[in-house]
């Protein structure tokens, strides 16, 4: 018996499901509480869970991150939500410089069983401070862990993972996804094993890597490209740090093809990265360069005409396919 | 007429009082001078050991300023939490940790607290509820927030102590904290240590109303108290006052400790901002370790006495140099470990 789900609904049930089980985790962030989260994700958390476990903060980012790595210090499992990850540049020395560094610098000794999640990257025409993509920034740095989820039922089983993992972890959603409704099996309360990307479609004639809301761009690539005879393989690569390079690896073995594709901007992003793996790990399996679609490399701007330039289009995935197919 | 009402209960029943030597147990008083004594060699032994080379990088001492965490720490339980910033050799002593560890971490052995990955300024202990040893000036606030928050949380009485130098008080997350602290009434009390500079810029060019820092919480309810950091007992009196206002649930509270480092910032500090007569006028005049002697003068304590406590705490930090000399650097896999669990 199959049911569908909006990613929304799957992040907080996520949560939900975590609290029950574990006293330990709290939700805390603007306006989580009362107001049942900004883009209503935390839906009805409050009603069952009480203002201890499920706290309004004030706008205080930089404070509450710092107040939630050290309530983790002491074993709590402190989920923390910003607004949207653009808020999370004030907090970002308390999310890598403590929670991200203190096990190693402690010997071992305090760990930091935190997630930060929230949206990133671009909503709709929200503008330049509003629509950043952090995902490289976050996947550089040793002791994170870094996901950011594409359909619902990764949502759930990836963030109640991150929530029982015992490090921090850095859990980038995306606006656009929220409303999305996606299958999933009634009473699925299962794990999704952070570090694994998925293979989301089967080919072999060219792999094309992505995460979040792009890999549906991607998806629609890969269905435009069949009509032509061109066999698509999409992995969508769920968790950013730690990398699975294996699956990578072992698709480019198949299709000898290589396609990025991510809506952050292209100096040192995930995709400089996944072309790197590639060339370090499966140069004698290419038959092309590698290609990286990316956002532009500008501030986001406002204007509709100027955004459709922004954010990587079906068409830009469609061609950058044909370009390493050869089929341009 | 309430809130007036209120505040009048208030002082009644959380002032700091004032301590007579006199009455003090002589053994209580030797147990002060021994732990600051402790820190007092340990950290010369730090200066030198550094001097030498053995010990790099960044190495703040706290030579001066021992009477505040021996004091605090005189009020405070085993289940009671501690944070600070980098200048915390003598704040890890007081909570018990062992000298040879520290000694050890600071010389990047393979027995140092941290293993030899986190050095003079990070360093940590579960056991004895220290968590760091934070090199981000102003980050230890926030975090010790949060260590409030999770007592609190588990409806503990344990209380988080977070100290904070007088420099840091001008950081952004500082006030953050308060707010959410007073908001939410969490246990803990704000220690601000204020050593009249922040690294080599006095209090009076950092801070704007720089008599004032004690009253810094107050927009937030916060209470704060100037407390006189030289001298043992008073650190005392308010430590035990400000430990029962917290763990009476009445939310957090701000001791300011007028104290003084004599030595500079770092060890890379030629400490040209501030006289040599100013440094020595306060070691004349109000040194801690001079004023506790003063102290136990009053019980007869023997010159004998002291001569052997004297030699046992310099066996002790002999000892912890000979140890951490004697110990390996990390082994080389040790560079990948505790990055993630």
């Amino acid at each position: 018996m199959s049911n569908t789900i909006t990613v929304r609904d799957a992040l907080r049930d996520a949560m939900a499901e975590e609290m029950r089980l574990d006293p330990d985790v709290f939700l805390l962030g603007e306006e989580v509480a009362q107001y049942n989260g900004a883009y209503k994700v935390s839906q009805g958390m409050l009603d069952e869970f009480g203002p201890n476990r499920v706290v309004d903060s004030p706008i205080t980012e930089h404070g509450f991150a710092g107040l939630g790595v050290g309530a983790a210090f002491t074993g709590l499992k402190p989920i923390i939500e910003f607004m949207t990850f653009n808020f999370a540049m004030q907090a970002i020395d308390q999310i890598i410089n403590s929670a991200a560094k203190t096990l190693y610098m402690s010997g071992g000794q305090i760990s930091c069983p935190i997630v930060f999640r929230g949206p990133n990257g671009a909503a709709m025409r929200v503008g330049a401070q509003h629509s950043q993509c952090y995902a490289s920034w976050y996947a550089h740095c040793p002791g994170l862990k870094v996901v950011s989820p594409y359909d619902a039922i990764s949502a759930k089983g990836l963030l109640k993972a991150a929530i029982r993992d015992p490090n921090p972890v850095v859990f980038l959603e995306n606006e656009m996804m929220y409303g999305e409704h996606f299958p999933i099996p009634e009473q699925w309360d299962e794990i999704v094993e952070l570090g694994k990307a998925a293979v989301v479609r089967q080919g072999s004639d060219v792999t094309v890597v992505s995460y979040s809301f792009m890999v549906g761009k991607c998806l629609q690539a890969a269905e435009q490209l069949a009509a032509e005879g061109i066999d698509v393989e999409v992995i969508d690569l769920r968790t950013l740090r730690p990398l699975d390079k294996d699956t990578i690896i072992q698709s480019v073995r198949k299709t000898n093809r290589l396609v990025s594709v991510e809506e952050g901007w292209t100096v040192a992003g995930i995709g400089s990265e996944i072309a790197a793996i590639a060339m370090e790990e499966a140069f004698d399996d290419l038959d092309a360069p590698v290609v990286r679609v990316t956002g532009a490399d500008a501030p986001m701007p406002y204007a509709a005409n100027l955004v459709s330039l922004t954010i990587p289009r079906v068409d830009q995935i469609v061609d950058a396919i044909k370009q390493v197919t050869y089929k341009s | 007429m309430k809130a007036r009402a209120n505040k009048e209960q208030m002082d009644r029943d959380y002032h700091i009082g004032t301590i007579d030597p006199k009455k003090v147990p002589v053994e209580e008083l030797l147990k002060y001078y021994r732990d600051m004594l402790l820190i007092r060699r340990f950290e010369e032994k730090s200066g030198q050991v550094y001097g030498m080379g053995k010990i790099a990088g960044f190495c703040h001492l706290y030579i001066g300023q021992e009477a505040v965490v021996v004091g605090m720490q005189s009020a405070l339980t085993p289940e009671d939490t501690v944070i600070t910033a980098y200048r915390d050799h003598g704040h890890m002593l007081a909570c018990g940790m062992d000298p040879k560890g520290v000694m050890a971490e600071l010389m990047g052995k393979a027995t140092g607290y941290s293993k030899g990955k986190g050095g003079s300024m990070h360093m940590f202990s579960r056991e004895k509820n220290f968590f760091g040893g934070h090199g981000i000036v102003g980050a230890n606030v926030s975090l010790g927030t949060g260590i409030g928050f999770a007592h609190k949380y588990r409806n503990s009485k344990a209380v988080s102590v977070t100290y904070y130098g007088d420099g840091a008080g001008n950081q952004g997350q500082v006030y953050e904290s308060f707010n959410m602290a007073a908001l939410w009434k969490l246990p803990v009390i704000y220690v601000l240590e204020n050593n009249k500079y922040s690294m080599g810029t006095s209090v009076e060019r950092h801070a704007a109303m720089p008599d004032q820092l004690y009253n810094r919480g107050s927009v937030f309810g916060i209470p704060g108290h100037v407390v006189d950091g030289m001298d043992i007992l008073a650190v005392k009196a308010a430590a035990d006052m400000a430990v029962k206002y917290v763990r009476d649930g009445n939310g957090p509270i701000i001791l300011e400790m007028k104290t003084y480092r004599y030595r500079g910032h770092s060890m890379s500090d030629p400490a040209k901002y501030r006289s040599k007569e100013e440094v020595e006028s306060v070691k004349e005049a109000a040194d801690p370790i001079q004023h506790l002697l003063a102290m136990l003068q009053l019980h007869k304590v023997t010159e004998d006495d002291l001569k052997q406590i004297d030699k046992e705490i310099k066996e002790i930090v002999n000892q912890s140099v000979e140890f951490s000399d004697a110990s390996p650097e990390p082994d080389p896999s040790e560079l990948y470990t505790d990055i993630c669990i």
